[in-house]
């Protein structure tokens, strides 16, 4: 029945999609508030990655229960990076931002090579080849935690931005860090904070990656790409617009990868993001500015 | 001056008594500073970040090695179809980002974004050899052929180099232009460029156009110099990082900056490679750990690059913002 074949592929793009939009928000986050875009972002997705691994292999940890973990240490991170070295950058022209955050991206993806050699590393867990029946869907188990763990940290994300104090006082400054600095906001501080939130979001969509993919140093740049398509189709500064376009690239991956050829799935990814550059640059759910 | 000159006399006697390896180094070096300063003159001189010149280099490369390849025709005319190529792709990026007001990160993004549709897509293009690489066959002892590009390591390297001499002389010519002026307002207020009748749009797509035309000859000379081509590292994002790196460390915007980089990066890199090998340590990011730590150090300590902190402290700058 090729209808329940194509059905299959899709909700599958999809679950993975979630995964992919939550590291993109990751990245919508840090952009939205502190105005640099973190080219490291792929990097720190797979230093998620190995967390969740090693967490595995040593105290045989589900990579679920590692995610908080995992979160923990990379906010750290990204609290860290934002105070000692980005925070300088924040006036700064855009390309030295850029060529910043670039050489940071080149330092953590070479320390991971060198502590965990280029050869992939995977996770064992008990239900790795169960398959759940849904109707006429038969989706597998570990694709189906990932998405469903993506979607429970988008909405806590959503929630915290929505209705926190400090969610709100990071809105603020997003929208107004000259007013929220005369209101006696402590600026830097929720700069930090934001990074790191964005760190440990895309953290927590590093562990939950592991589920479906072998962690690699080398795919740290094809995430940093991948989740910079997602916000820029889905809208900068937008986070549902984040959400639904990961949904879609997952989407679009899985069905050219069905219907072309696996190699050419990313080549579609690109030329989603182009045609969106061109015909909607402000992205599907952004505002013009 | 008299630096330079002795510079250029150090350059030119190289060969005659330096060994095949420091040939080899140098001609490295010279490439790194050729197809940077090709870069310069979009990033250094317009403002306009491009992340994706490996496109550039290989669409060249590609060019002028399938010309050479299928029909038998050397890269003196393969030249002149690689420059075309580049330049038409450089263009058509160029028109889009320009007209549809695609800024800043936005056109970063979509340099990088056609240099990997590039990647994948000569990744299936059999024409090229695909993902298995497109091979140029070598010449043996056919003797030094300049119209053919075939020969010794010494005709590479005095080829790159007079290319270097000749984007030097190009960039400072231009710099110096009515272009050249324009392409600076530019950088620095669009908008006052504008208001004072600079054609913003044109402007831009010239500085894109010479860009991707000279970063192409460097897509030719590595066609010709290493005989593969791979997609995979001649399109690669790593490759196009590398192409940006001698300019930044050197100093953005300046005519020696690129040089001058090129000089401290890839002996810097042979030295450690050289270290790494004598230590018996086989890790293999280290170098490219040792060139993000460079790119930090030098982003956070000498934001405008080395040379003009050098020309400061040797003297040389007359005026401020001047570069010699």
């Amino acid at each position: 029945m090729p209808f329940d074949y194509y059905l299959n592929i899709a909700v599958s793009g999809v679950l993975t999609g979630l995964v992919y939009g939550l590291a993109a928000l990751g990245l919508s986050v840090i952009f939205g508030v502190v105005r640099v875009v973190n080219f490291a972002h792929g990097e720190m997705m797979v230093a998620g990655m190995y967390g969740a691994v090693l967490l595995s292999g040593f105290i045989g940890l589900d990579p679920i229960l590692a995610a908080p973990i995992v979160a923990a240490v990379l906010f750290g991170f990204g609290w860290l990076l934002q105070r000692g070295l980005v925070n300088r950058f924040v006036e700064r022209p855009e390309h030295m931002q850029f060529i910043l955050l670039l050489g940071i991206a080149t330092i953590i993806l070479n320390a991971m090579l060198m502590l965990f050699g280029p050869d992939s590393r995977n996770v064992q867990v008990p239900y790795g080849f169960d398959t759940v029946e849904l109707g006429p869907l038969l989706l597998d188990a570990v694709r189906l935690r990932a998405g469903a763990g993506a979607i429970v940290v988008a909405a806590a994300l959503f929630a915290f931005f929505r209705f926190s104090r400090t969610g709100k006082a990071i809105r603020a400054c997003a929208d107004n860090p000259l007013g929220a600095r005369v209101v006696g906001l402590n600026i830097d501080g929720l700069y930090a904070l934001t990074f790191g939130i964005g760190a440990g979001v895309v953290g927590i969509a590093g562990a939950l990656m592991t589920l479906l993919v072998d962690a690699r140093p080398q795919l740290a740049p094809e995430y940093t790409l991948l989740s910079f398509i997602i916000v820029i189709v889905g809208g900068l500064g937008s986070l549902p617009g984040a959400l639904l376009g990961g949904v879609l690239i997952g989407l679009s991956e899985a069905m050219a990868g069905f219907l072309l050829a696996p190699s050419l799935k990313s080549l579609f990814s690109y030329v989603v993001l182009i045609v969106v550059l061109l015909l909607r640059p402000q992205g599907l759910l952004g505002k013009r500015s | 001056m008299v630096l330079l000159a002795l510079l250029a006399v150090v350059l030119l006697a190289a060969p005659l008594f330096a060994d095949r390896y420091v040939v080899s180094v140098l001609t490295t070096v010279l490439w790194f500073a050729y197809v940077g300063q090709a870069w310069n003159v979009m990033m250094g001189f317009s403002g306009l970040l491009s992340l994706g010149h490996a496109l550039y280099v290989g669409l060249g490369a590609y060019a002028s090695a399938a010309l050479f390849v299928h029909f038998g025709i050397g890269p003196w005319l393969g030249i002149w179809v690689a420059m075309l190529a580049a330049t038409l792709a450089g263009c058509f990026i160029g028109f889009l980002g320009f007209r549809f007001g695609v800024r800043g990160v936005h056109f970063a993004l979509l340099t990088i974004a056609f240099a990997e549709v590039a990647r994948i897509g000569f990744d299936h293009l059999q024409w090229f050899g695909g993902s298995g690489g497109f091979f140029i066959p070598v010449a043996g002892d056919a003797g030094n052929d300049l119209l053919n590009l075939r020969g010794s390591p010494t005709l590479f390297y005095y080829v790159i180099l007079a290319l270097v001499v000749g984007a030097l002389a190009l960039s400072r010519r231009l710099l110096h232009s009515r272009l050249g002026y324009q392409w600076l307002a530019v950088r620095e207020e669009p908008e006052a460029a504008e208001a004072v009748g600079v054609d913003l749009f044109r402007a831009r797509i010239t500085a894109v156009a010479v860009s991707s035309a000279l970063t192409a000859l460097g897509g030719v000379f590595q066609a010709f110099y290493f005989n593969n081509l791979f997609p995979e590292q001649v399109f690669s994002m790593g490759r196009s990082i590398e192409i940006i790196l001698p300019a930044i460390v050197g100093g953005i915007g300046t005519l020696i900056g690129p040089i001058l980089g090129a000089f401290i990066l890839t002996p810097l890199g042979e030295l450690l490679t050289f270290l790494i090998e004598v230590s018996g340590l086989d890790l293999p990011g280290l170098k490219q750990l040792f060139y993000g730590v460079a790119l930090v150090v030098i982003v956070v300590y000498r934001p405008d690059g080395v040379w003009p902190w050098l020309a400061r402290r040797l003297g040389l700058v007359r005026q401020p913002g001047e570069d010699a």
